[in-house]
């Protein structure tokens, strides 16, 4: 076991030394394979972000129920009643006009327009919390709902999430088909990053196998090799998302300053951090074993 | 220690190079094996070596038919044996001490006992003031015995050698045959490839004389072949 171990130190150390003594050729696969991966980890990072701004927004599912203008004090009351009474509701809160009014002033910063207005345009509204979020069961509520008399339009405010969460789900696929394509590209740029090695050391294999090399013992340089640049093509990865992200933000607080809301891109989390790092270190690795099992049995002592 | 039993190596293409050869070797035994270039030396060494295989017969190695061994046991039979190529098969990439550390590491020995056994197998075939030399700066008759010493540091109870003295001159050869004599003396079993007649009349020993792929005379003594 201790011996097994020392073998993986030296092979280790060896390896770093080649990377070492071929520093732009091993600086310039690394940056290919980083870039390829940054792709669709950056684009599955994207929509990460968005889907838990999404899910924040939706946490509190809502129907905005906007009465008729010509909805009387009785109507207002019996409303809010039958609506109290309904089993499908949790909660209800009611929205008189001139409060709406003072709200949209408040929050939207339209004060001058507002102030031109010679009447109150906006309508007498409940808020409506339903006790199941799910989606089916807040559309059933809506289209019951608009059938009561005296409303003149119920809407489900966190009908666009689900919307987005279509859109989301459809960019997932996207990642997942690019993640999938540049894996191949890394397969390959270390099956012929390896490919090239074990033809300029023939000799040493040739020898090696010689004096009583196993095949095992001869791989294994290749192969962690292949894993060494696959993890640093993953750190690479990592580090042009962090940065991009980090441009990105410095830009998109300007942008929602504007909008009077506050949203930064997050960096991945460490679980989906190590998981790049693992996956493109693994791909390495297979890219390595590859190349070795196509190319060694080929150099055969004479 | 090694005994072939009618042995036939025929490479693909029909040249045959080994033609019902049979012998046996005891262990500690020092043989020669004679015959000009092509009468199928190197081949004999190789099928022990199981760089090759026999078409027919039986070749055993410490117990071992060659014939029937598996891929994956061949090279835990190579680490028995000390090999030594005309050619020198040198690692030009890494200095004299790396040279012959490489068995070692491929056996998996620690550094420490690694490097003893290193700067002794230098200082039996007079390298050790060199190992930190490229072999490129190694004359012949060095680097010939850089090979033998990178044979040697695995301490092979048999050790097989392909025209050592091939490109050297009378004085490199007889040194070399020295220290090939002196492992005999310490019971290491030799098999030595040659026809360099001097070294036949210097030394004694029995010999395979091989002709054409056969093997036709087993002559013990001051070896006329």
């Amino acid at each position: 076991m201790k011996n097994w171990l020392i073998q993986h130190v030296r092979v280790l150390l060896f390896t770093l030394r080649r990377l070492r003594t071929a520093p732009l050729s091993s600086l310039l696969n690394i940056l290919v394979i980083g870039i390829a991966l940054s792709l669709p980890a950056g684009l599955y990072v994207l929509l990460h972000n968005i889907q838990s701004m999404a899910e924040q927004a939706a946490s509190t599912p809502q129907i905005s129920v906007f009465l008729s203008m010509d909805a009387s004090a009785d109507d207002i009351a019996r409303i809010g009643k039958q609506l109290n009474q309904h089993q499908a509701i949790g909660r209800i809160e009611f929205v008189p006009r001139d409060r709406a009014l003072v709200q949209l002033e408040q929050t939207t910063g339209l004060a001058d327009v507002i102030g031109g207005l010679t009447q109150n345009p906006l309508p007498d509204a409940y808020l409506v919390y339903p006790k199941k979020p799910d989606a089916k069961a807040l559309e059933a509520l809506r289209d019951e709902l608009q059938k009561w008399p005296k409303l003149e339009y119920v809407q489900l405010d966190s009908a666009w999430v689900h919307k987005l969460e279509a859109l989301l789900k459809f960019g997932r696929l996207a990642a997942l088909i690019l993640a999938v394509l540049l894996s191949f590209a890394l397969v390959t740029v270390t099956f012929n990053t390896i490919r090239l090695q074990i033809l300029t050391r023939r000799d040493e294999i040739e020898v090696s196998r010689l004096i009583g090399a196993t095949d095992s013992f001869i791989r294994r340089p290749f192969l962690h090799f292949g894993l060494l640049q696959g993890l640093l093509g993953g750190v690479t990865a990592w580090l042009i998302i962090a940065v991009s992200l980090l441009l990105l933000n410095s830009s998109l607080d300007g942008l929602t300053q504007l909008y009077a809301s506050s949203f930064t891109l997050r960096p991945p989390a460490m679980g989906d951090s190590l998981t790049l790092l693992l996956f493109s270190a693994c791909l390495g690795w297979l890219g390595a074993w590859l190349s070795v099992a196509q190319h060694l049995s080929q150099i055969e002592p004479r | 220690m090694i005994s072939f039993n009618q042995v036939n190596k025929r490479y693909p293409g029909g040249y045959q190079a080994l033609k019902n050869v049979s012998f046996n070797i005891a262990e500690g035994e020092m043989v020669f094996l004679t015959g000009h270039s092509g009468a199928g030396k190197s081949t004999l060494l190789k099928l022990i070596a199981a760089i090759e295989r026999p078409n027919s017969g039986s070749v055993v190695v410490k117990g071992q038919n060659i014939a029937a061994l598996k891929g994956s046991a061949i090279p835990y039979l190579r680490r028995n044996l000390g090999l030594i190529f005309q050619d020198h098969k040198l690692l030009f990439d890494r200095s004299v001490f790396d040279n012959v550390v490489l068995p070692l590491e491929i056996c998996g020995f620690d550094h420490r006992e690694s490097s003893k056994r290193v700067r002794a197998a230098l200082d039996k075939v007079g390298l050790l003031q060199r190992e930190k030399s490229s072999p490129i700066a190694l004359s012949g008759g060095e680097q010939q015995r850089l090979c033998i010493a990178r044979a040697i540091v695995n301490r092979p109870s048999i050790l097989l050698a392909d025209e050592p003295t091939g490109n050297l001159d009378a004085d490199y050869a007889s040194d070399i045959m020295g220290i090939f004599k002196s492992f005999h003396q310490v019971g290491v079993t030799l098999l030595i490839a040659t026809h360099d007649e001097n070294i036949l009349r210097q030394f004694e020993g029995r010999a395979l004389a091989l002709k054409q792929g056969e093997l036709h005379a087993s002559s013990t003594g001051s070896g006329q072949a």
